[in-house]
């Protein structure tokens, strides 16, 4: 059985991309055979942020306008051989992707047995972000503990109970999942900024991972690496947490406490 | 806390403030999609709408069904806009 799963949030820049591509490495470093598709037609970054801007010769809208293989459109990683990469065209507009080629495309991803197909949601709510939607078993909320955010996610998990073909069809709700990231504990010590239980709260879903806000994923990102795969990153770290617990594993939340101040620190302020 | 931190006292504990304005934001918009409602609302509506078209030629959205908070119950309501002069739709055929 291959498993839709859609990466999405409505705001931009929340870390959808990051977050798609660092779940697609962990489920691949654990045997999946999995595609990873960039439905950001027009705006393609997916490739960068997986290191293989170089190997892009076909991409997804030329599969759909049957210009080419689904084979040949599909970019071998050269870390985890299980894992691929389908871009986003560059030129062409968001009218390029159809639901029935969307469907064909997933259709022979699943007789290709793929265990995961990962789909990088664009922001908004328009065409590339609805129908990277609409085929979804599960989806992964991506929102930032601020407000515009988490208005937005609220509006996108409105849309996953009615506009996904399981809401059509009765088949079943699309298994929502909430990931909560730059999260920055010193903050929300300090109330700067809301915690994990008041996004809870607001959305009334639990959160599958916390990533922390942490240098790692800007430098993840400026070499092409996901950040899943940095090790010395905390970000990297609460990412594997992340795939850990949507493959049902019990994993205790990291790096959600403020780091303790020193002497120093609590005499002078920081 | 350091002790010097009187000198440079900020706006205070602006997360509450924004899980608060969320929290009834969030609520309204929800409220107006009707998210959040019994999922049978639906067929409950088309089912009313066939017995009340038995006695009432009625129009198709005449019939407005939705349920809301009041305290610490849910409301089921009906709204049901009966045509100016009713007239027997079994009558008529």
């Amino acid at each position: 059985m291959t498993e839709n799963i859609v990466v999405t949030s409505g705001k931009g820049g929340v870390g959808k991309t990051t977050t798609s591509a660092s779940i697609a490495v962990g489920l691949a470093k654990r045997g999946k055979k999995v595609a990873v598709i960039d439905f950001d037609v027009g705006l393609r970054n997916l490739d960068l942020i997986m290191g293989c801007e170089r190997r892009v010769v076909y991409d997804f809208v030329n599969v759909i306008h049957n210009e080419c293989g689904l084979k040949q459109a599909l970019i071998k990683d050269k870390r985890y051989e299980t894992l691929f990469v389908l871009a986003a065209s560059q030129t062409r507009d968001k009218d390029a992707l159809t639901q029935d080629g969307v469907q064909r495309v997933l259709d022979e991803l699943a007789a290709e047995e793929f265990d995961y197909v990962v789909c990088d949601s664009p922001a908004g709510i328009e065409k590339g972000a609805f129908l990277a939607m609409y085929f979804a078993d599960r989806a992964i909320v991506v929102v930032n503990p601020e407000v515009s955010s988490v208005r937005d996610s609220d509006r996108i998990l409105g849309l996953l109970s009615s506009k996904t073909k399981r809401a059509e069809a009765g088949a079943g709700k699309v298994q929502e999942h909430l990931l909560l990231t730059r999260y920055n504990p010193t903050r929300v010590a300090a109330g700067d900024m809301m915690s994990i239980d008041d996004v809870e709260e607001i959305l009334g879903i639990k959160v599958v991972g916390v990533i922390p806000e942490s240098e790692g994923v800007l430098a993840a990102s400026n070499s092409g690496v996901p950040v899943i795969l940095d090790e010395s990153s905390n970000a990297g770290l609460a990412y594997e947490d992340a795939v850990a617990r949507l493959l049902g594993e019990e994993r205790t939340m990291r790096f959600i406490e403020a780091p303790k101040k020193g002497f120093f620190q609590r005499v002078f302020g920081a | 806390m350091g002790i010097f931190d009187f000198l440079r006292k900020g706006p205070q504990n602006t997360a509450s403030l924004a899980k608060n304005r969320l929290t009834i934001l969030i609520q309204e918009e929800r409220d107006r999609s009707g998210r959040g409602a019994p999922d049978y609302l639906p067929l409950l509506r088309r089912e009313l709408l066939e017995v009340i078209r038995k006695f009432v030629n009625v129009d198709a959205n005449a019939v407005d069904v939705k349920t809301h908070k009041d305290g610490d119950h849910d409301v089921l309501e009906l709204s049901i806009a009966l045509p100016d002069k009713p007239s027997p739709a079994a009558a008529n055929g």
